[in-house]
């Protein structure tokens, strides 16, 4: 039996699941992850909102340079061939579908894909979006990043989203610390699909997800839920 | 035609109450915080402040806050560990807040130095910040109708300047700079240093001149870290 992934393995599965030479963007928080376990020749461009492509790892000390940051705000460098644009231009490349992946944190993703990640809706919260329904609405393949199961745990793969939304019908796949799940269809034909299973039978994650789950038939019996090959990189 | 004027006093000086600015930045990078020293000196209240963000720490944007100049704020994500001034005034319901998600802030903004009436964006669409608006499915895909965003004035900060009015940008402190530039009657700049005509190849321009009404060189290294005004950290 396996374990269920830690967030450092998450990453790294994410990262080995993005095809050579794709240009990504990777949300704030947990897919920032992904870009430690990034392999110098999958060639992969890193996209900020902020107005660059080619954003190298965090600046350390003397690197530190107040008018080169990330989406997060955070001290980053450039790598050789990195450009730099206006915000206009760079939600047009994301809008305009040129990105080939982006990577999201999530509250919660419905079974339709459609995805929750910009705001608790608690009334006492002050509201903020940034570029998360941009995000949502704008890559060819957009990655969900979250643990399964809420700490009162309870499935974050819900039949309809109770926090509000970012976007409708977006997510294409999500990975969790129990399991790797792909999307395909849209809307009320659109299908769940449970790819690889960790830590738990794949029998009983569907079992405990209120919706819909189609396992994967290289799965396997639950007695033998394992690591499975990668899926096909997009 | 560009005015090169030599003081921020002197470039904010017809900002009056109740106008609407565009603030360039993102963060702290790009924000022009003498502007914002020199705009908050003029004593201009009742403002409208179209911006990324809704200022964080003690400086810059986050001053005018403190000082309820703004009356109301279009922002993409006022909310940040550092923005206690802007929190402060929300829960106090002493400033109004307009959110939009960010490619829509920044295409509104295009859409109003461009001449176009309105668009139709997929960001948005079934989300509560897409309320009450129009929608239209083309071609199968659901989208938004949104409207541009001009402004009285836009306050950007650029590296340099021509005499002319051309200007160039520093890595991600470029931002709203150009497209705010388009989108304002009138643009005011602070540049680190402001060259002769012809000390920018014309190939590398990235604003040209015909945006740019105002331009001011304020001393200082190019970065971020100016000679503006900062209040005792926020305890």
């Amino acid at each position: 039996m396996n374990k269920p992934l830690t967030r450092d393995e998450l990453a790294k599965k994410v990262a080995a699941d993005i095809s050579p030479g794709s240009y990504v963007n990777l949300g704030i928080g947990q897919p920032t992850k992904v870009a430690d376990y990034l392999r110098p020749e999958q060639n992969i461009t890193l996209h900020t909102e902020n107005g660059m492509l080619g954003m190298g790892p965090e600046a350390q000390d003397s690197q530190v340079d107040e008018d080169l940051i990330n989406a997060g705000k955070i001290p980053v460098t450039e790598t050789p061939g990195a450009s730099y644009f206006h915000h206009a231009d760079s939600f047009a490349m994301m809008r305009g579908g040129h990105l080939d992946v982006c990577v999201l944190g999530a509250f919660q993703v419905s079974a339709r894909g459609d995805l929750a990640n910009w705001s608790t809706g608690s009334p006492d919260s002050i509201p903020a979006v940034g570029g998360a329904m941009d995000l949502a609405v704008g890559a060819k393949a957009v990655f969900v990043m979250m643990s399964l199961f809420a700490k009162d745990g309870t499935a974050k793969i819900v039949p309809d989203l109770t926090y509000p939304v970012t976007g409708l019908g977006c997510v294409t796949r999500i990975y969790t610390d129990h399991g790797v799940f792909l999307l395909s269809g849209s809307g009320a034909s659109s299908t769940l699909i449970l790819h690889e299973a960790f830590g738990l039978p794949a029998e009983e994650i569907a079992a405990r997800l209120d919706v819909e789950v189609q396992l994967d038939h290289k799965l396997g019996s639950s007695a033998e839920a394992h690591f499975q090959s990668p899926v096909q990189p997009v | 035609m560009t005015h090169i004027v030599s003081t921020a006093e002197e470039a904010v000086s017809s900002i009056r109450d109740g106008c609407t600015i565009l603030m360039g930045g993102f963060g702290n990078a790009g924000q022009p915080f003498e502007l914002i020293d020199a705009l908050i000196d003029t004593g201009a209240e009742s403002l409208t402040i179209v911006s990324n963000n809704a200022g964080q720490g003690d400086a810059g944007l986050a001053l005018l806050v403190k000082e309820r100049r703004v009356r109301r704020i279009i922002c993409s994500f006022p909310r940040q560990k550092d923005s206690w001034h802007f929190d402060a005034a929300y829960r106090a319901g002493e400033i109004e807040l307009e959110l939009v998600p960010q490619g829509n802030l920044a295409e509104r903004l295009r859409a109003a130095g461009a001449g176009i009436g309105a668009f139709y964006t997929p960001t948005g669409y079934g989300t509560e910040l897409a309320r009450g608006k129009e929608t239209r499915t083309i071609e199968g895909k659901n989208y938004v109708l949104e409207y541009p965003l001009h402004g009285d004035f836009a306050l950007i900060k650029a590296l340099h300047a021509d005499e002319v009015g051309n200007l160039q940008y520093r890595k991600t402190a470029r931002n709203f700079g150009p497209i705010m530039a388009a989108a304002a009657s009138t643009t005011i700049v602070q540049v680190a240093d402001v060259l002769s005509v012809g000390a920018i190849d014309p190939e590398h321009v990235v604003t040209p001149g015909i945006y740019v009404d105002t331009v001011v060189a304020l001393p200082g290294p190019p970065s971020t870290t100016g000679n503006h005004r900062t209040e005792a950290p926020h305890e």
